[in-house]
Parts: C-alpha cells; structure tokens; sequence
C-alpha cells in the first residue's frame, strides 16, 4: 500500500496548497501600499493602523469576544448536563424529544435557526441586543458540546465513580471529584468549538443582533459586500494568526501532557 | 431532585429557544403580511379566551404555500440549491478523496501533522475563508493576473459572480468534512487485502476499484452528506461569489426578511426548506445507525 508515492506525494502538496494558498495570498497583501488590492506596490502596514484607528472595528471586536465568551461558558454548561442526560439518565418521558433538539441544531442551515429565534424574541418583546445574540449562540452552540462530551462520557469506566459513591462521597461530589477531571478535556474541546463558532458567525447573528450591537462578522460582512478591501485583509490576518497560534499551541501542550503521563506511568510501574 | 434538576435546565432550554421559535415560524407562515407591528396578521389575542383563539385560528390559511408554487422564483430556486449541492458534492469528493488518500498512506510519523494541516482551516472564520476568493476570482484578480502573464489566456476571465465560483467556494470550505470521514476509513483498511487482490492477478487500477474504493464506501457516504445537507441552505458562499445570478433558497429567504420584509413569505420557504431537508437527514441517520450496528 505504501507504492503510488509519487500519486500521493502530488495529492497531498496540491490539496494542501488548495487549502493554503488563498489564506497566504490575503497575508501577503495585507501588507501591500497600495489602496488598490490586487497590484501590488510595495510593503507598508499602513492598513493595520488605519484598522486599529477604527472605532467601529474595535468596538465590533469587544462585542464579539463578549458574545464568544458568555455564549460558550453558558453553552458549555449546558450541554455537558445535556450529555450527562443522554449518556446516564436512561428513559424519561420526552427523552426522544430532548435527543431530537440537541442533534437537530447542528443539520439546521443558520438562516432558519436565525429567522425562527428571530420571531421568537420580536413574539415576545426582548429588545435585540448583546443579551439575543447571547441566547442564540448559546442555544446552537451547546448542541456542538453535548455532541463532543457525550463521545467520551460513553467510553467512560463507571465504575470509577461508582468506587467513590461506595466510598461514602455524595453524587455531586463523585461527579466533581472523579468524573469531570476524566471528562475534562472533552469539555475544554467543547468550550474551545462554541467559542469558534460564536466568533464567526455571521448568520445567526445578523438576525438576533439589534442596531445597539454589531459582531465582528457583520462588520466584515458589510465591507466585503462592495469587494476586497485592504482594511479587512489586515483583519483576516490577524484572525488567522491568532488562530493557528492557538491551535498549534494547544496541541503541543497536549503532546507534552500526554508525553509526561507516559513519562509518570513508567516511573510508577518501575517505582 | 438533582436528576429531576439535570434533566430539566437543558430540556427547557430547547424547549424555550428551539421548539418554540419554529413553532413560531410555523404559525407565522400561516398568516398574511400586513402594514402593521409585528409586520402579520392575524395575532392571538388571549384576552378574548376561547372565541379570540377561533377567531385567530379561523384566520390561518396555505395562502403563503399556494403562492410560492405559483412564483416560479421559489420552486427555481429549490431545484438550483439541490442542483448546486449535488454537484459540489460530487466535486469536493473528487479533491478530497486523493487528499484523504495520500494522507493515510503517508509514514506513520507524518499524519498527526497532516491531520491538523486539514483541521487547521475549519477553526478559522468561514467567512474570511469565502472571502478569500474573492480577491482570487475577481477579473483583474490574481489567477487572471497569473493566467495573462503566462500567456494561457489574452482577456481576462470572468468567475466571480458565476456558478463556477459557488463551487469553488463550497469545494474549498467544506472540504475537511469529505477528506476526515474518508481518511478514518481508509486508515482502518487492511493492506494485505490489496497485496491480495494484485497477487491474484488484478491490475493497481482494477485492485483500487474493487477493493478500496467499495471499503471506503461508508466514509464516502458520510462525508457526502456532511457536504450535501448544509450545503443546500447555504446563504454565504452564494452571497459574497454567486452574484445575482445565482440563485440559492437561503440567499432566497434572507432577502425576503430583510429587504422585502416579507416576514410569511420568508417563513413558508424556512418551512418547506425544513420539509426538504428531513428527507437527507433521515438517510444520514439511517446509514450510521447501520455502520454502528455493523462495527459492533
């Protein structure tokens, strides 16, 4: 299986190029003197500054880490008791209601879910604010999570927990004290989605938030609607930077955690 | 008490904010658009009792449904988001498959990294990836400026806001959901059974047909949906590269909220949208639900 490398070696150097290239052609010019986009004339960073001059980005930008942050915490609590529910709790009634609406969110296209939130919030006169785009987020996001906990609470020992009640500790403290330590990556990944999602969409938010409240997105939105800017070149690159320094950040210190439990689990067996 | 707690904070959440608002979607498409505020009629009034929810259901009609099969704008643009998403489907599993493929023949020590190099791209913004192209695709953009500089073409192309640009948008942003399912399934796969297959006299070519493509049919199958169904409702992509031209239902509906304000109208086509959409859904489901039976 391992011949054909040449078949390979070209597939994976093109795929990749078709997943990089355009990301690296808006870095590069984002650094480009010239007003007009696609010529370029020469190095400058003169568009970082007119973006950090640009009261109307930086306060999208507050409103947006606002939004990420509370919808994902909330949606991270949530949804990990979603899993706990549909992992542990065995039947109830409208149990195969509650499993509907958490898979639900994650097949429904965003215009539905914006326009039904929407008419709920008009339906029964909530101001559109912070506070919507909060509950909307909120409310598609913790699906993601559910989805991502209940994965691991499945191949979960019970039995570990079930030591710690027959110990004399009470369910609350079981699931504190055991099962969330072990569940804990799984809600850290889950955080870490419903952060993302939150920072870039566009959709759901365009309908939940009022005129008091522009994301991020939908200030990009409505510049790239007329064409490339400069502006939003700048943006994007440092979008993309903060990203793949966060990823590649997280999973070297995942390699490092996991290269220390070895590490330990050797001593131990040694010791 | 703790149990009743656990089930019942997420369950009346979604209760709250997603059952409820569809039902509102629902009951909304029923009703006739009017100059007033909410922008509908006729509203529930509750103060009247049983006569007012009569009078309120006695008001509720298909009108919406009956026009959207007469505007042929509507049901055109059902037809194009299911041809799009077909073709784009079919389009991001011919990229995607040698992707998936030479990643999981690659040494051993290389495909973590792989891995993330494919993952990498969905954890940044979708839209600034959408918008990428546009700079790309545009006439004077830089594959014009590319192709006229090595004399391939002598007057720029035109493919930004075209169809050819759509399916360069999806292909390229829904392409991690082809290349992960199929991956997983071709790293599973036996290699002996393709030494097999060639010692009994099959060509490498006749060996990948008979072996390898029918044991990745299940991550084919669900990396297709995983394209296809979001693909159908898909407002971005269409938006920032389509142009007027293309016509797709969610760029469809957002229109008639946002700029016609038409708020029945834009419900009714959420709704029959909806009803489209059940049909892959369920296939989906029904597909894993046989793979999970099938590994255990």
């Amino acid at each position: 299986m391992r011949r054909l490398t040449w078949f390979n070696a070209t597939s994976l150097t093109l795929g990749l190029a078709f997943l990089y290239l355009p990301m690296l052609i808006l870095i590069i010019y984002s650094f480009n003197a010239s007003r007009l986009v696609t010529v370029w004339a020469g190095f400058s960073t003169q568009w970082y500054g007119t973006l950090f001059s640009n009261q109307g980005f930086i306060d999208a930008a507050k409103v947006t880490l606002k939004v990420a942050v509370a919808s994902s915490s909330v949606a991270t609590v949530l949804g990990t008791m979603a899993a706990l529910v549909l992992v542990r709790m065995g039947r109830f009634p409208g149990r195969t209601l509650f499993s509907g609406m958490i898979y639900a969110p994650l097949v429904m296209p965003e215009v539905i879910t914006g326009l039904s939130l929407l008419l709920l919030f008009i339906g029964i006169g909530l101001d559109r604010g912070i506070f919507t785009i909060i509950l909307a987020h909120t409310t598609f996001s913790m699906a993601f999570v559910a989805v991502v906990v209940s994965s691991r609470l499945m191949t979960f020992d019970r039995s570990l927990e079930e030591a710690a009640l027959d110990l004399g500790a009470s369910p609350f403290d079981a699931f504190r004290l055991v099962t969330l330590p072990i569940i804990a990556p799984a809600v850290i990944s889950g955080w870490l989605l419903a952060f993302t999602l939150s920072l870039d969409d566009l959709v759901i938010a365009s309908f939940t938030a009022g005129p008091s409240a522009t994301t991020l997105p939908i200030k990009i939105w409505s510049a790239v609607r007329l064409g490339v800017s400069p502006e939003i070149n700048a943006l994007s690159t440092i979008m993309i930077g903060i990203v793949a320094v966060g990823v590649i950040g997280a999973s070297l210190v995942t390699k490092r955690a996991a290269l220390r439990r070895e590490a330990e689990e050797r001593a131990a067996v040694q010791g | 008490m703790g149990r009743f707690f656990l089930i019942a904070l997420p369950f009346a959440w979604l209760l709250a904010l997603f059952l409820v608002p569809f039902l509102i979607v629902l009951k909304i498409s029923l009703s006739d658009i009017a100059l007033a505020i909410p922008p509908y009629t006729p509203t529930l009034d509750l103060t009247e009792g049983w006569a007012g929810i009569r009078a309120f259901l006695s008001q509720l009609d298909f009108e919406n449904f009956t026009f959207l099969t007469q505007d042929d704008l509507y049901w055109k643009a059902y037809l194009s988001s299911l041809q799009i998403a077909l073709i784009a489907t079919v389009l991001t599993l011919l990229v995607g498959y040698p992707i998936a493929y030479g990643m999981a023949n690659a040494p051993d020590h290389w495909r973590p990294t792989l891995m993330m190099l494919v993952i990498l791209p969905f954890w940044t913004s979708f839209l600034i990836r959408v918008y990428s192209w546009m700079g790309i695709l545009s006439t004077e953009g830089y594959l014009n400026q590319l192709l006229l500089w090595l004399g391939v073409i002598s007057t720029p192309l035109t493919v930004l806001n075209t169809p050819t640009a759509v399916y360069i948008g999806i292909v390229y942003t829904y392409l991690p959901f082809m290349i992960l399912p199929i991956y997983s399934a071709l790293e599973r796969m036996d290699a002996s059974l393709l030494e097999a297959a060639e010692d009994l006299g099959c060509s490498r070519l006749t060996a990948f047909w008979l072996v390898t493509v029918p044991l990745s049919k299940n991550g084919i199958i669900a990396g297709c949906f995983l394209v296809f169904i979001p693909v159908i409702g898909e407002f971005v992509i269409p938006s920032l590269l389509g142009g007027s031209r293309t016509l797709m239902i969610g760029k469809v509906l957002w229109e008639e909220f946002f700029n016609n304000r038409d708020w029945p109208v834009a419900s009714a086509v959420a709704v029959i949208l909806l009803l489209i959409l059940i049909v892959p859904i369920v296939l989906f489901q029904i597909n894993q639900q046989k793979q999970r039976e099938a590994e255990e």
